[in-house]
């Protein structure tokens, strides 16, 4: 047990010294927390859009002035032929053309029917999608605007019409901040587990300590924990600071027990520790450490449904993000943070990732050799 | 019979088909200061390891302080103190932090880790730097506080892996000066280098030639053995004869 307390007091004397690494610890997830919510945002704003009216009729104005004053949209151009608006698309100047063809009044109001046109830039196809999806719910409310006009007119022809209401539970305002922020936060948490405890470990290789601490009586566990506790330790922290921002800055109180997700966080960060200590142990130099790590913060980032719901992917992708244990701390944390789930509903999740924390430990120690 | 501190028979080592250690058989004796010498790749380094516990042979016996190399490897630790040719101390710790760090894991008391340190601090004339971080020592000062932290615990014996790399010889002088005082005190001085007055130092040396020991005894005998002025020409008559590039 004092070699426990004599290496634990060394690996925290050198980390506090370390003022660059304390701040990339420390601070810089801070302030990836603070500016990454605002960049990390699905709402499509500032679409640029081209008009070709071959109108020129007041329902036509009526329903260019409805789109630009949506607030989503900026009109570009108000062009004569479809051919001038998608030179503007082809100089990236308009996102979406919205075409009106000849008779647009005149047949809505003899024919009770017309179509418009909408042409999207799918470069960039989140903005297509959103923007033609944007234009189509604003052109059914033109439709529904002149529809009550004319039953106003003529009140006995009423259309049958159903209306949908949707209400959004557990974040009412569709914030993605409310979304984004605890999903981060796990992100953040990983990075400091798994890299910084690879990086801290591989150091001692590099210059030579560990062949100094292995010809020593220190056992391998003991070497091993007194790696695990301080990164643990410093992992609680800048969950804490994490859940602190997400409180001040973005107004987010955890619906469920914030004792469970403390639980939840200490079994999780066991987990991505044990990932750090793997990589440690198939890394010789920092250099390689650091890739390593990279290529599998990268990959399971992207694949952890953060940014895209797993359910979409495709099946092998779906097994993939099904594997990484970033997957389910981001679950559990939009569970209990926005939902305000218990135990009962989590408790799969803690189990996946007890047995993620097994393994991946026991595969570390066994490949962690004093000798060779 | 005389009382052995190592005994190594027919100790090997093999990586692939490169053998680094052949068959290598010789005993070390209490309060003896052992020379290993050889060319860079000859194989010294892969030997000590093996007598540290650090590298399972492939083959041979060896005892290190009556503990078996295979089997007593956490005894042997125990029972010996190590010191390498890079830096075993950390930087970012100050001199007194690193001696109490190594006392601490050897497992002495708080009563004998304070008047250790107090002792080494004086003994090497660091007082007015114990509280300076490692990094700042100059590199003579930084080997000989790494030699005194290998001792700290009295181990039966010390393994030095070319201790003296890049310094001049004045310091390497007072290097020795703190081996002889181990030596002294009855602990057991392993040490490899490449610099042959200190081969002069050594009580007997042995003299590895591609994974082999080919010369054994001290260093008036191999002088004479090889009609040699100097240590200098017996390395090099048999240094010669290497085949294997060095690394």
């Amino acid at each position: 047990m004092n070699t426990i307390k004599f290496l634990l007091q060394k690996e925290f004397r050198q980390i506090f010294r370390n003022s660059t690494l304390l701040r990339s610890i420390l601070l810089a997830p801070l302030i990836q927390l603070l500016v990454l919510p605002w960049a990390a945002n699905y709402e499509v704003k500032n679409i640029s859009f081209a008009v070709v009216d071959h109108d020129h009729s007041p329902y036509s104005q009526k329903l260019i002035s409805k789109v630009s004053s949506s607030g989503y949209f900026k009109l570009v151009g108000y062009l004569n032929s479809y051919n001038e608006a998608y030179a503007l698309i082809e100089q990236d100047k308009a996102d979406v053309i919205l075409e009106i063809p000849p008779h647009f009044e005149r047949n809505l109001v003899r024919e009770n029917q017309q179509k418009v046109f909408i042409a999207a830039n799918a470069i960039n196809g989140t903005k297509a999608l959103m923007g033609s999806s944007y234009l189509n719910g604003i052109i059914a409310g033109f439709n529904n605007d002149v529809r009550a006009e004319w039953l106003l007119q003529s009140r006995y022809n009423a259309a049958p019409y159903i209306e949908v209401a949707p209400s959004n539970w557990f974040n009412p305002l569709m914030s993605y901040k409310v979304f984004m922020v605890p999903g981060i936060l796990v992100l953040l948490v990983t990075m400091v587990g798994s890299m910084m405890c690879a990086l801290n470990i591989v150091k001692e290789k590099e210059i030579g300590t560990i062949e100094q601490i292995n010809v020593t009586p220190i056992r391998k566990v003991h070497f091993i924990l007194g790696k695990l506790i301080p990164f643990w330790i410093l992992g609680v922290i800048v969950f804490t600071l994490g859940m602190g921002i997400a409180w001040l800055v973005y107004g987010i109180v955890p619906q469920g027990s914030i004792f469970l997700l403390y639980g939840f966080l200490a079994l999780y960060l066991l987990a991505v520790l044990g990932l750090g200590l793997l990589i440690s142990t198939y890394s010789s130099t920092q250099q390689q450490a650091m890739s390593l790590s990279f290529f599998f913060i990268m990959i399971f980032n992207l694949m952890s449904g953060l940014f895209t719901p797993i359910e979409s992917m495709p099946g092998w992708a779906q097994v993939i993000a099904r594997l990484n244990p970033i997957t389910y701390f981001i679950d559990v944390m939009r569970l209990v943070v926005l939902k305000g789930s218990g135990l009962h509903d989590i408790r799969y999740h803690m189990l996946i990732i007890f047995g993620f924390a097994v393994l991946l430990n026991t595969w570390a120690v066994l490949n962690y050799r004093k000798t060779s | 019979m005389k009382d052995t501190v190592i005994k190594a028979e027919k100790l090997s080592k093999r990586f692939g088909d490169f053998i680094a250690a052949n068959e290598l058989s010789f005993e070390v004796y209490p309060g003896e200061i052992f020379g290993f010498l050889g060319a860079n790749g000859a194989g010294k380094t892969t030997a000590m390891r093996m007598l540290c516990g650090l590298s399972i042979p492939s083959s041979g016996q060896a005892t290190v302080a009556g503990f078996d190399v295979y089997r007593q490897t956490d005894e042997i630790k125990r029972n010996i103190g190590y010191m390498s040719q890079k830096f075993s101390l950390y930087e970012d710790l100050t001199v007194l932090e690193n001696i109490r760090f190594y006392a601490g894991i050897y497992g002495l008391s708080n009563k004998e880790i304070r008047e250790k340190s107090d002792e080494l601090v004086t003994r090497l004339g660091l007082e007015s730097e114990s509280e300076k971080l490692v990094s700042a020592l100059p590199l003579g000062w930084r080997q000989k506080l790494s030699f005194s932290v290998a001792i700290i615990h009295q181990p039966k014996i010390v393994f030095l892996d070319e201790p003296t790399g890049g310094v001049d010889p004045v310091t390497r002088r007072q290097f020795w000066d703190l081996i002889y005082a181990a030596s002294d005190q009855g602990i057991t001085v392993f040490v490899t280098t490449h610099y042959m007055d200190e081969a002069e130092y050594c009580n007997r040396i042995s003299i590895m030639v591609d994974g082999r020991i080919d010369a054994l005894d001290t260093p008036a005998n191999l002088k004479q053995q090889f009609a040699a002025r100097s240590m200098d020409e017996v390395f090099y008559q048999l240094a010669r004869k290497a085949k294997r590039q060095a690394d």
